[in-house]
């Protein structure tokens, strides 16, 4: 019973809460246990170390709420009861944001994101705040200030990152939905690595107010779920328009609606143009990487779709625009942080000096690094060079993707160049840690959504994933070509392996 | 308020005393040890970044945001503030209901 | 005549004016504005830079900041976009300010002055908006930030919508800078978007100020701070152009630097040295998105801009009011309104301008009301000229009654006054006549000698029969009854 909770995708344990079968005490209790059982403190080397906070009792009582609400017949959302992992970027009264970092050690907000609003509106039952690179920056999680994030296939490998904790939790059968982040890839990397679905919503499309900001012009947030399904559903609960949010998506002014996730989502890909990015496959990525897209796209043709050669010409530029980008914006981000107002200070005789104290102890390596390059990026004489530069960049890739979508329907890539790799495998080397976004960071650039889908397994039986790209606001036909591939694929999301998480 | 002219940045990696320089812009302490690594990797990491200078034309236009909307604005009608003392709860020091920072030097701006 | 630096120098100044605008709420985020709150009480997750806040433009901010731009004969830049300005400082929450940069909302305009009887043009660069941040208080020490052991920090202020308008180095003497301040404060007021006050701060006068030989390029600046009057900003533009001559004279250098006026020394003090030019590195503000002011909308913005200080001063010189006193009657809050109140009922307006601007203006100064809060209104002009002119009140007794609207705070009528404090003329023949006779009876010596032809001494005998009257008989009538009553 106990496993078959764990097991179960969020919509077949929602039409079982529905039909009274079984509790959101009992389904939340059933997480709550398992958390307790494989997430340890990351002081383990089986330790999952998915979750920095869990709120077990804030969840408990939720649970109790939606059950008596469900008894007096109360009309519910199609996830109530539906427990979830909220990355620990989010603010949420009640329990404390930390971003992995120790410089926001302790804060409790004082106030809800936007996203955690419409969680809660909806029912969904938050059951902890999940690991993370240091403010979001890096694809392994191991940049966390609290330690690193274990992958359920694999222990002594990464989850991926920035959302590692998140990818983590709902691999190991922690909880069947999380929350993520994605600037560059942080959701649909780690997703990836850890066989799960992931989203990246159209910029704009979910409101940013309350995610504490890394680079404001790229970041978004999206669902992880073991199931397509499941993660259409929860980014329909996030998205929309938020007036809190100046970039957030408002149809009145674009014109359009924000699309409907779910009416197409099992139309298949029959008649649909499917295009293969040129330049984001080959030399780099690995060969089962490589075999396993090979395979996805024979099978995408098998079902109808037609499949031709696609052109980003302007891809390559994408990782140096992105490690521009992101970091100026950051570096302006993350100047907040100074010991004044909230999280920690390191004492000194001055203002200024205090502030110094504080930032360099607070901030971990690689989040100086990029303040460093951000700061020097931003700085009179380079500003033009770079971050401007940067952004005509930007202006291309996305002329490249409009181009596409002239041609074709979707694109296609492999999410990620390789599987899960060992711990420590690149802390040594920023430059080889930041070519895991290569293939995700051009959707980043240009706004688009894109949706990363297992489709298969690669080197040491890890997952590997399939990243669908579509037109602005086309988040409806990226779920709807990941379903597909995930329905003719019929992969088991339960991690297996010989240095897996013990099984639910 | 124009800015100077775009500068050619291979010929000029990140010395130490440039990095220091940074660093004071960014208010960050490092350690001499935290220089010496920082001034290669930053380098490299730039030198790399700098390939954006090969596309895009002066006549490109810079986008920030995918969809070109403007005047999102709200209208002046108040919202609700939040409690003092939940905000000061979270202050490292405060005092007689103020946020306290140790001596400030110099005016900044 | 204005004053002028040494001979063989040449005054260089621009100010930058900052404005703090009466909207309701905050530029980003939907907090009160209100001065002289509890510290810290308006306050939210935006204005006091909580991680993940958001701000939002708010549409009344740029929307006077449009309409102040039309008003200073600015044009409004069909794009603008807000930048970033990095610097860290402990009364700005973010360590950035979010502000205009190489596209501000309004560009290149002027305002038109008199000073000293003579017409003046000052230009102007720019005029764009930002926020204002926090205000901190100094512990220890002496209360000011030097010596401070620890600052205090209220982030109520945090977040106020800001308007900076830049001018060019268009000015050569005190009194134009003075000018240009007074000016601008008028138009703030009239456009009812800033209280404009100097000495509460809601108006901040930074002046950059340097001298030269006539003909040479621009001399070293040094920027001046804490500039809380018009009259201190004279003061200390006059010094610190006499500071930097005698520097030069001396075979020294300027140095560029921020400078703190002290208006107890009447000195200016070195603050801080700029060492290099502060690096901001400004970038676009990815959290908002461009601010748009199609041509359509800037015309209805400019329909609705009420006629400006210049327009009105202008109006009052056609109508015969004299050029200080229509200056005076635009620059003084609330006066203009009242004028034109009390010359719609009928009154002259020369003799309107002359009761608002010498004893109303006058008797306010001493009492240190100003005409905004002194109760009195155009209504209470245009009836006392009245009363004068159909002789109800001489003028003597209508100075009276202006004593008792600035002392009642214009709680009852100039009518109601002199009644109920018995100031209205006797004009009543008979009364007088009885008076007459018994002045005249009392001093024969007098009479005696105005019939010997010492007509002047009639005054003498007028003075008694005011005194006996308390001041309120009509001087004409006496006149002409002491006259009746000596004639043999
Ligand atoms: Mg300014
Ligand atoms: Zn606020």
């Amino acid at each position: 019973m106990t496993s078959d909770l764990l097991t179960d995708t969020a919509a077949g344990l929602a039409a079982r809460m529905a039909a009274r079968e079984v509790s959101a005490r009992e389904v939340v209790d059933a997480h709550l246990d398992r958390i307790e059982a494989t997430d340890g403190d990351g002081t383990s080397d089986t330790d999952v170390h998915a979750f920095l906070t869990v709120v077990a009792d804030t969840a408990r009582r939720h649970a109790d709420d939606v059950d008596q609400r469900r008894v007096t017949g109360r009309d519910l959302g199609p996830l109530a009861g539906v427990p979830l992992a909220l990355k620990d970027l989010f603010t949420m009264r009640g329990a404390p944001t930390t971003v992995g970092s120790r410089i926001l050690e302790g804060w409790v907000p004082p106030y809800d994101a936007t996203v955690t609003e419409k969680l809660r509106a909806a029912d969904v039952i938050v059951l902890g705040k999940t690991n993370m690179d240091e403010f979001a920056m890096g694809s392994s999680t191991e940049n966390s200030a609290y330690g690193p994030t274990r992958n359920p296939w694999d222990l002594g490998r990464v989850p991926g990152g920035s959302s590692g904790g998140s990818a983590a939790a709902v691999a190991a059968l922690q909880a069947p939905l999380s929350l993520g982040t994605d600037t560059g890839g942080s959701i649909r990397q780690p997703a990836a690595l850890c066989g799960l679905v992931g989203s990246k919503p159209t910029y704009g499309a979910v409101s940013r107010y309350g995610m504490v900001a890394f680079a404001s012009s790229l970041d978004q947030a999206g669902p992880f779920a073991r199931s397509v399904t499941d993660a259409a559903l929860l980014q329909s609960v996030i998205q929309g328009h938020d007036p809190r949010d100046s970039t957030s998506i408002d149809p009145v002014r674009v014109g359009r609606d924000l699309p409907d996730l779910l009416a197409d989502l099992d139309a298949g890909v029959e008649g649909l143009t499917i295009g293969v990015v040129t330049e984001l496959q080959g030399e780099g990525y690995e060969p089962g990487v490589l075999a396993a897209f090979e395979d996805s796209l024979r099978r995408f043709e098998a079902l109808g779709a037609t499949v031709v050669e696609a052109s980003i010409p302007h891809a390559s530029y994408g990782l140096p625009a992105y490690y521009l980008v992101a970091p100026s914006e950051a570096s302006s981000n993350l100047a907040r942080f100074d010991g004044v107002r909230y999280g920690l200070r390191v004492d000194a005789p001055t203002a200024e000096e205090m502030n110094a104290a504080t930032r360099g102890a607070g901030f971990g390596p690689e989040v100086r690094r990029r303040i460093m390059i951000g700061t020097h990026a931003l700085s009179s004489g380079y500003y033009d060079a770079f971050y401007n530069q940067a952004s005509r960049v930007r202006r291309l890739i996305a002329n490249d993707f409009a181009t596409a979508f002239e041609q074709v329907d979707v694109l296609v890539s492999p999410t990620s160049p390789s599987v899960a790799f060992p711990l420590g495998d690149k802390t040594d080397d920023p430059l080889a840690m930041y070519l895991n976004d290569v293939a995700t960071v051009p959707a980043s650039l240009a706004g688009v959504p894109a949706v990363s889908v297992p489709n298969g397994r690669g080197a040491e039986g890890l997952p590997t994933g399939l990243q669908v790209m579509g037109p602005l606001l086309g988040d409806d036909r990226c779920f709807r070509v990941a379903r597909a591939l995930e329905a003719d694929l019929g992969l088991d999301p339960v991690p297996s392996g010989a240095n897996a998480v013990a099984p639910a | 308020m124009r800015r100077p002219s775009r500068r050619r940045v291979s010929e000029m990696a990140l010395s130490e005393a440039e990095v220091r320089h940074v660093a004071r812009l960014a208010r960050l302490d490092l350690s001499d040890d935290d220089v010496a690594e920082l001034a290669p990797q930053l380098s490299q990491i730039l030198e790399y970044a700098e390939q954006v200078g090969e596309v895009a034309a002066d006549d490109v236009e810079p986008m920030v945001h995918p969809f070109p909307v403007t005047n999102v604005m709200r209208d002046d009608h108040p919202a609700a503030s939040l409690p003092r003392d939940e905000v000061l709860s979270q202050a490292p020091d405060a005092r007689e209901d103020r946020f306290a920072v140790p001596r400030i030097v110099a005016e900044d701006a | 005549m204005v004053t002028t630096v040494k001979e063989g120098w040449e005054l260089v100044v621009g100010l930058e004016v900052h404005v703090e605008l009466v909207t309701t709420t905050k530029m980003w985020c939907g907090c009160l504005t209100h001065f002289g709150e509890e510290p810290n009480t308006n306050i939210c997750p935006v204005c006091t830079g909580q991680p993940g806040s958001l701000p939002v433009v708010n549409g009344a901010a740029v929307r006077a900041a449009a309409l102040i731009g039309l008003a200073i004969n600015c044009s409004v830049n069909e794009t603008s976009q807000f930048h970033r300005k990095n610097y860290f400082y402990p009364d700005l929450v973010k360590n950035y300010q979010i502000s205009q940069y190489d596209v501000p909302i309004c560009s290149e305009g002027h305002l038109e002055l008199e000073v000293e009887g003579s017409p003046v043009t000052v230009g102007i660069e720019r005029l764009h908006m930002e926020e204002d941040t926090g205000k901190s208080t100094h512990l220890g020490g002496s209360g000011r930030l030097h010596g401070a052991d620890t600052s205090l920090i209220d982030y109520n202020r945090a977040g106020v919508p800001l308007m900076e308008v830049v001018s060019h180095p268009d000015i050569h003497d005190a009194e134009t800078a003075q000018a240009y301040v007074r000016e601008l404060q008028g138009i703030v007021e009239t456009l009812g978007v800033s209280d404009a006050r100097m000495d509460q701060g809601s108006m901040r006068v930074d002046a950059n100020v340097s001298v030269r030989r006539p003909g040479e390029p621009l001399g070293i600046r040094t920027e001046i701070k804490n500039l809380n009057s018009v009259r201190s900003l004279g003061r200390a533009i006059a010094y610190e152009a006499q500071r930097q001559i005698e520097v030069l004279e001396d075979g020294g250098e300027i140095v560029m630097q921020t400078r703190h006026w002290d208006e107890s020394t009447g000195r200016t003090e070195t603050l801080r040295v700029k060492e290099t030019v502060t690096d901001y590195r400004y970038f676009p503000d990815p959290d908002l998105v461009p601010v748009h002011c199609p041509a359509d909308w800037v015309d209805e913005i400019r329909a609705e801009l009420p006629e400006l200080p210049a327009a009105a001063r202008a109006r009052l010189t056609d109508a015969g009011v004299d050029e200080a006193q229509a200056a005076a009657l635009v620059g003084t809050s609330g006066m203009l309104a009242a004028f034109d109140e009390a010359v719609a009922t009928g009154a002259d307006p020369r003799t309107v301008a002359n009761w608002l601007v010498g004893d109303v203006a006058g008797q306010l100064s001493t009492a240190e009301v100003d005409f905004a809060d002194s109760g009195i209104t155009g209504a209470h002009v245009g009836q006392l000229v009245a009363l004068v002119d159909d002789g109800t009140l001489s003028n003597n007794l209508a100075k009276q009654v202006v004593e008792h609207l600035v002392a009642d705070r214009g709680s009852r009528s100039p009518a109601v006054v002199a009644q109920e404090e018995g100031l209205q003329q006797v004009s009543d023949t008979d009364e007088l006549q009885a008076i007459v006779d018994r002045v005249v009876a009392d001093n024969p010596d007098t009479v005696a000698t105005i019939r010997d032809g010492n007509t002047k001494a009639i005054g003498a005998l007028v003075g008694q029969v005011m005194k006996e009257t308390r001041g309120q008989a009509d001087p004409r009538a006496t006149n002409e009854l002491l006259r009746a009553a000596i004639t043999p």
